[in-house]
């Protein structure tokens, strides 16, 4: 089949639905998925297609449709348990922490927890300091989980397929900002394989490393700092759990400088992992230090202007990596 | 008397001595040095939970909580495994990852025991889903504790069931103690069915010092549960001994102790079983010596057992196959040893 032009929760939806076409085990619970169709929409019509065993409205109670999830993935189930806001996962981290990620390891490796919880989180619709975090660093700290963030359209149908196939727990989040963008679809040719990063702009003068969202501005300001003479390859990790570091590490040994861009907030986030492998590694390959553009060290403010400028943008990148790379000062220091 | 006579006090009789055995053994394990820590719940007491475990089927699960040892022997968990995982060998139940707060055998349906107070609690509504989604006509019970009863997820748990009409029980074995908090320190209502009662369940209250009634009672809580009628036992005992193997207890009294322990069904179905001549005390001594065999021969076979190698504690973490994680001295050595 060809590749063809849709939207990101549309292909998430065509993914659960091809999922659950080709596997009965599968099926989806969570708050609003079913009648609603989901808070976002990915989920709408399913349950018409598939009926409510299938699709199940739950009530709202975070940490019982997760630990719900993780003893129907025990026992042959396949779940996707939706939480609808990352942000909620602090009800459900016991859920998810101690016994998703650990069953596998304390019971020596009888028991299987092949769950998908799908959520979604970051910025771009106001929704304020409850509603719009990037926490993908509370799950990456744990061993045991998988956690994938998808950027592009492809890979919001093909990483959602690839999770459905996981034997161990996936948290899928989705960044609401990139819900209606569009893009090709090609259910035939995944962008890459499972755990594998991929370079979205081949570049020699800096690496930027970066994941869901922010690989979108990444592009843009590479588009940017082009046209300043300055060559930005862009490296999209899409799955941070397992991690291909040897892509990002070759690239930065290639470019010698590194930039490590991240919606998610600077301080103990991911970025700081990812900067300590290119450090530990390419130390010897380095030309400036590995530099860190993340959101700002605050709760999300609601006010638009506010929430944008509390997190990077395209500019602030180009400008980042101008300076990085020329020495040509940026706004704000200028 | 229970629906299965004598003979099945008999063999309850034989069940829930074996329980109390076991415990006695993986005291002298741990006195002897050779348990993995001393986080070891003692299930004495609790005996009685044999009668809800007597009436599982084959395909059923559970989950249960960290004084589990009891409910894992009543449905047929192998003595020496568990007694191997206590010690930290590599042919325990969990390869000596997980100990005495995790044994689990998923031959047995037993979906692993959670140290984690509630924990494992709403996997059994996961696992009733996963019944009914494939026309199975299994149970799924969660083992709990009167401590985990005031934990919120357990109402997230009874309230899906009930929704959902899904074939699950919830067993809470009420033994007064929370830790070292009495359950009148913790619940102004300590009628703990109650609260199932009102979220929609089938809740009963039993004498876990009888082990008739306990079967009684638990053959018609899992028979309506088979049949989409979700059930709550709650039943009611004494924790002989402290919260765990070096807790002495000081926050309770002897008197209160001596009284708690009046209500002991192993005792109970001993005194039956001679009153109504189902047995003699000498072929009961029998058969408690064969327990006493049984459970020393797995206090020497967890002693002799091999403790894991060192690299098994990479295996597990992911399914076999997947990526596995990266040992720190690989890591350390990428980074010092290839570059520089």
């Amino acid at each position: 089949m060809a590749a063809i032009e849709t939207t990101y929760r549309d292909a998430l939806r065509q993914a659960l639905i091809d999922a659950m076409n080709e596997d009965p085990s599968v099926f989806i619970m969570g708050e609003e998925v079913g009648r609603y169709g989901g808070a976002y929409g990915v989920t709408k019509g399913l349950l018409e297609i598939f009926g409510e065993n299938r699709v199940v409205d739950t009530p709202i109670a975070e940490p019982g449709i997760i630990g719900a999830a993780v003893g129907a993935a025990m026992t042959g189930s396949r779940p996707v348990a939706e939480l609808m806001y990352v942000d909620f996962a602090g009800l459900t981290m016991d859920q998810v922490a101690n016994q998703a990620a650990k069953s596998r390891y304390m019971f020596g490796g009888q028991i299987g927890v092949p769950m998908v919880l799908r959520t979604q989180g970051g910025t771009g619709r106001s929704g304020a300091a409850q509603h719009s975090q990037s926490l993908e660093a509370w799950f990456t700290h744990v061993p045991g989980l998988r956690v994938v963030m998808p950027a592009t359209v492809n890979d919001a149908y093909h990483l959602l397929r690839m999770a459905l196939k996981c034997p161990d727990p996936v948290i899928f989040i989705e960044h609401k900002g990139l819900y209606v963008r569009k893009g090709e679809m090609d259910v035939a040719k995944p962008d890459g394989a499972w755990g594998k990063s991929v370079i979205r702009r081949e570049g020699s003068d800096v690496t930027i490393v970066t994941y869901s969202k922010m690989v979108h501005e990444s592009l843009a300001a590479a588009e940017t700092l082009a046209q300043e003479g300055v060559e930005a390859e862009v490296v999209d990790i899409r799955c941070l759990n397992p991690l291909d570091d040897e892509s990002f590490l070759a690239s930065v040994m290639k470019t010698g400088r590194a930039m490590v861009v991240t919606e998610a907030v600077l301080t103990s986030g991911f970025a700081a992992e990812l900067s300590a492998r290119i450090s530990e590694r390419c130390f010897d390959y380095l030309e400036e230090p590995v530099i860190r553009v993340a959101g700002e060290d605050i709760p999300i403010p609601v006010s638009p202007a506010l929430e944008r400028g509390s997190v990077p943008s395209a500019q602030l990148i180009a400008e980042t990596g101008l300076w990085l790379v020329k020495r040509v000062a940026p706004s704000w220091a200028a | 008397m229970a629906t299965g006579g004598n003979k099945l006090l008999l063999d309850l009789y034989r069940t829930m001595r074996r329980i109390r055995t076991f415990e006695e053994r993986v005291n002298e394990l741990f006195v002897r040095g050779e348990t993995a820590g001393s986080m070891l719940h003692m299930s004495i007491g609790e005996e009685a939970i044999s009668g809800v475990c007597e009436t599982m089927e084959q395909g059923d699960s559970f989950t249960t909580h960290h004084r589990g040892h009891g409910i894992f022997i009543a449905r047929g968990a192998d003595p020496n495994r568990m007694m191997s995982e206590i010690a930290g060998k590599a042919d325990g139940y969990c390869s000596g990852k997980g100990g005495s707060m995790h044994i689990a055998d998923m031959g047995l349906g037993a979906l692993g025991a959670n140290a984690i107070v509630g924990g494992g609690i709403p996997h059994v509504v996961g696992a009733g889903m996963s019944y009914r989604n494939r026309g199975l006509k299994n149970v799924s019970v969660a083992f709990f504790g009167d401590g985990a009863s005031q934990q919120g997820i357990l109402y997230e748990a009874m309230n899906m069931a009930a929704l959902w009409k899904l074939p699950v029980v919830f067993c809470c074995i009420n033994n007064q103690y929370g830790m070292g908090t009495r359950i009148d320190r913790a619940a102004a209502n300590t009628n703990l069915h109650e609260r199932a009662i009102a979220c929609g369940l089938n809740g009963v209250a039993v004498d876990g010092g009888d082990v008739e009634e306990v079967h009684e009672a638990s053959e018609r809580i899992m028979t309506a549960a088979r049949n989409g009628r979700p059930g709550f036992i709650t039943l009611t005992c004494y924790r002989f001994y402290g919260h765990a193997r070096l807790d002495k207890s000081p926050y309770r009294d002897e008197a209160e102790e001596a009284e708690g322990r009046k209500r002991d069904a192993l005792v109970n179905a001993r005194a039956r079983l001679i009153d109504r001549k189902t047995a003699d005390a000498a072929s009961l001594d029998a058969l408690d010596e064969a327990a006493a065999e049984e459970m020393n021969a797995a206090v020497a076979h967890a002693i002799a057992a091999l403790p894991p190698d060192q690299d098994s504690m990479f295996r597990d973490v992911y399914a076999e196959g997947e990526l596995r994680p990266r040992p720190l001295r690989e890591h350390l050595s990428m980074i010092l040893g290839e570059a520089r």
